[in-house]
């Protein structure tokens, strides 16, 4: 078609005659009519390559192009994917049934040794999602349709961490000298970085990085066709706010998963468009040292003011998180009692219960501790990271006052945030706002970053010996109903303890036309096999 | 340009840790580390600094933390966008700032003078971004007539990619040159008007005046041609400041050019890119400075004659 439009060249006359030739062919091949949805987020995809980047906007562009063994459904339950079923023959072992019938969009099919080339170069560095798999020991194919995968130790979690896992086509990564997801050394790009070749709904026909990437529907798709009714995807995207939402309202895009707080009234009072809201897969809090014997910014010497519970509860109290969510949030968070969001596992509703704001009770409890005239301590907090997350810190700011508890800011953008947090670089933090996701929703996650005396994260050092433990035993328990129980103490005693000052947990915010229908995850991550245009 | 070099060299040092951008949370500390040492920001500083003077003459600089692609092929492929944007807004600026400028040069106190007076203030004061989003409000939100991002359809002529030969790439090109321009346009009316009212006062003028030359010609001929040798040493330099202003402009209105490129390396700490950004920069200025020193020689017989007499 093109090369006719051309040919007869001149705008117009390519327009009016796109419109007679579209008219001839429905009038051919009715009904035949394409859905186009235009999408449209902040950032683009870093890379096409699966394995290169562990990073949001990356795998929601790979999510719909490749597939894992096992997936997450629109509620973030587990499900069989490339796989149809596995089981444990030990507690190290794990065998996968590959399911048949699968074909890459370049025609060729799916085995087993795809699957065990795809975890191996997952787990090979350069890769980004080492970390994430490291407990894999090995992954081979035992015949065409078997995958076997043996794990360090058992790990119960491997499910929830294989659907990060993308497969590709062993044949075709090495054809085209991908291998590896990338090779510093060489200092060439990759072809797998901008072509993709999945077993996904849909298939990239063209990619400009940062400016248009379309998808089309992949006809010989294995799932259930029926389920949505997207025949091209436009992935647009606009760091500026205001013009997407601009771009949004004038009909440019038709969706988009980034909506910036201040413009969601406006968008709602618009007849043409909708929003869809689920509570986000992160929660924002405040971070206490408890361990050190002094802290590094306070006026008290010789002593660490948050190593006493009193002083820690104290600061609880002063917190009016309903106050935030109205006057710093517009409406935009659920106040949190805990540190991990509903949909991971070992969350409940109960431990998500706020202790109340009392700024009396605050002072009586600092009082006992011996800090009737309270002490002062500097707030590290990042400015660029969360949902107005520097508004937030001012805002608590001047409730920890209200105590007497005089804390002074220090607000930076995130690469120095987390870097002072985590190293403690160019000075120590005593107290820092932190947001954690929960990419594998199983609280093991938590603990072994925030909560085990020895987790990378934990810098708050609290240190708990039987939480330790059971950071241990949850880590390697493979019945679900003991784990869980050993999942619900340690929260019990984490509860109990206040090693850190919950705050909310953020909300997502989607936007589109009436007529659009994409699902809201927790994880913001669309799912366009399940999304109809009406 | 090593000055240039230093500074944004060392400013690098100062932005953060690349490193945490680059791994996930889960990532263990000792691959943190094993990823700075790749990297070579374990290095010492002056051992980092003529590594990346030495790269950098030669072309090569470096590869793109994020992107993991070489940071001279981003920018090569970044640039048309710019340069486009830049050309089209120059040209809208001189263009119609220097007939605005006559008019109100030679029409003083008019109503209308006065008008175009008060709209470039606006221009001047209100920033870049505010000036683009109300554009894009509305021309495409309440209008409906202009795309509120992107570049359209381009073509690709070997390396060089352009917007000028559709009709979407020409639409696009509107609201963000006009935007980029106005700032420029500005100061264009203004520096031509002052030429005009100083020139139109000079002996030569009012000689030229009581021959009985007609006013178009004492105007058009004789002021405009003296009062525009300011005006191309002044937009020659602004040139330079337009690419720079474009980073604004570029954010706005998700023009892919090499503006938005280095914004999203900021975010990211990209430092590669930040770097070669700045040099880039500091080079178009160095060249854009050197070649108005040149035409104004071309171009102001006085300079010349100076230096015959001498």
């Amino acid at each position: 078609m093109d090369w006719l439009l051309n040919f007869y060249g001149g705008n117009n006359m390519k327009k009016s005659l796109s419109v007679v030739l579209s008219l001839l062919f429905i009038g051919i091949f009715s009904p035949v009519y394409a859905n186009t949805l235009k999408w449209s987020m902040p950032g683009d995809s870093l890379t096409l390559d699966p394995h290169a980047q562990n990073e949001g906007p990356t795998h929601m562009v790979s999510r719909q192009v490749y597939e894992g063994l096992v997936t997450h459904d629109i509620g973030m339950n587990i499900q069989p994917q490339l796989a149809t079923s596995w089981e444990n023959t030990d507690p190290e072992t794990w065998i996968f049934k590959i399911r048949e019938g699968v074909t890459f969009h370049d025609g060729s099919a799916l085995t087993a040794s795809d699957a065990a080339f795809s975890i191996i170069r997952a787990k090979t560095d350069p890769s980004d999602m080492v970390d994430l798999i490291k407990s894999i020991k090995s992954a081979k194919a035992i015949d065409d349709l078997t995958l076997e995968i043996k794990t360090e130790g058992p790990n119960p979690i491997l499910l929830n961490q294989l659907v990060q896992i993308f497969i590709m086509s062993e044949s075709w990564a090495k054809a085209n000298g991908c291998e590896v997801s990338y090779n510093w050394d060489a200092g060439e790009t990759s072809y797998c970085a901008s072509a993709a070749n999945g077993t996904g709904p849909f298939k990239i026909t063209l990619r400009e990085q940062d400016v248009r990437t379309i998808f089309k529907r992949n006809k010989s798709w294995w799932g259930d066709q029926s389920q949505h009714n997207i025949d091209t995807i436009e992935l647009l995207p606009i760091k500026n706010d205001a013009t997407r939402i601009a771009a949004l309202l004038s009909g440019e895009i038709d969706y988009t998963n980034v909506v910036p707080v201040q413009d969601l009234e406006r968008i709602a009072a618009s007849s043409a468009h909708k929003i869809n809201q689920v509570a986000q897969n992160r929660t924002i809090f405040f971070g206490m040292d408890q361990g050190s014997a002094e802290l590094f910014s306070s006026n008290v010497k010789g002593k660490n003011p948050f190593a006493d519970k009193r002083v820690r509860l104290a600061m609880y109290h002063a917190l009016d998180m309903d106050a935030i969510k109205d006057k710093v949030m517009r409406g935009q968070s659920f106040p949190a009692g805990i540190i991990t969001a509903p949909g991971v596992n070992g969350y409940t509703k109960a431990h998500d219960t706020r202790l109340p704001y009392d700024p009396e009770l605050s002072k009586k409890l600092l009082a006992e501790a011996g800090y009737p005239d309270g002490f002062e301590v500097t707030l590290d907090c990042p400015n660029d990271r969360y949902v107005n997350d520097e508004a937030i810190c001012v805002a608590a700011i001047g409730m920890f006052a209200k105590i007497g508890v005089k804390v002074s800011l220090d607000a930076k953008t995130k690469s120095i945030h987390f870097k002072e947090v985590k190293e403690g670089d160019p000075n120590p933090s005593d107290m820092y706002m932190l947001g954690w996701g929960v990419p594998t929703y199983d609280s093991h996650y938590v603990y072994s970053y925030l909560l085990a005396s020895d987790g990378s994260w934990n810098k708050v050092n609290f240190s708990d010996a039987r939480v330790d433990e059971l950071t241990a035993a949850m880590g390697v328990e493979t019945d679900i109903a003991k784990r869980n129980e050993l999942i619900a103490e340690a929260w019990d005693i984490v509860q109990d303890n206040v090693p850190y000052l919950p705050l909310h947990h953020q909300v997502v915010n989607q936007a589109s036309k009436s007529n659009v229908d994409v699902h809201a995850r927790i994880n913001n991550e669309p799912l366009f096999y399940f999304a109809n245009v009406n | 340009m090593i000055i240039v070099a230093f500074v944004s060299f060392s400013l690098f040092n100062f932005v953060g840790d690349p490193v945490n951008n680059m791994v996930g949370q889960e990532a263990s500390d000792e691959r943190r580390e094993e990823i700075r040492d790749k990297l070579g920001i374990n290095d010492p500083i002056y051992i980092q600094f003529f590594n990346f003077v030495g790269n950098s003459v030669q072309g090569n600089f470096g590869i793109s933390y994020q992107l993991k692609r070489p940071v001279s092929v981003l920018i090569a492929e970044r640039m048309p966008a710019t340069l486009e944007l830049v050309f089209v807004s120059a040209l809208l600026a001189i263009i119609s700032g220097v007939i605005l400028g006559v008019y109100t040069g030679i029409n003083r106190d008019t109503f209308l003078s006065n008008v175009i007076l008060v709209i470039s203030l606006a221009g001047v004061s209100l920033p870049t971004f505010i000036i683009g989003i109300m554009l894009i409000y509305l021309f495409s939100v309440i209008l409906g007539v202009l795309p509120s991002f992107g570049r359209g359809e381009v073509t690709d002529i070997g390396f060089w990619s352009t917007g000028f030969l559709t009709m979407s790439g020409l639409k696009a090109l509107i609201l963000p040159s006009v935007t980029l321009s106005l700032f420029q346009m500005t100061y264009v009316i203004r520096l031509v008007r002052a030429e005009m009212m100083e020139i139109l006062q000079t002996d030569y003028i009012k000689f030229a005046k009581a021959r009985g030359i007609k006013k178009k010609i004492i105007n058009y001929k004789h002021a405009l041609k003296n009062g525009l040798i300011p005006v191309i040493t002044i937009t020659g330099i602004n040139i330079g400041t337009l690419i720079a202003f474009s980073i604004i402009t570029e954010t706005v209105f998700q023009w892919p050019g090499m503006g938005s490129l280095f914004i999203n390396a900021v975010y990211f700490v990209d430092i590669p890119i930040m770097s070669a950004y700045m040099i880039m920069v500091a080079f178009i200025f160095v060249m854009i400075n050197f070649i108005v020193d040149i035409t104004y020689y071309f171009i102001d017989p006085r300079i010349r004659i100076k230096e015959e007499n001498s």
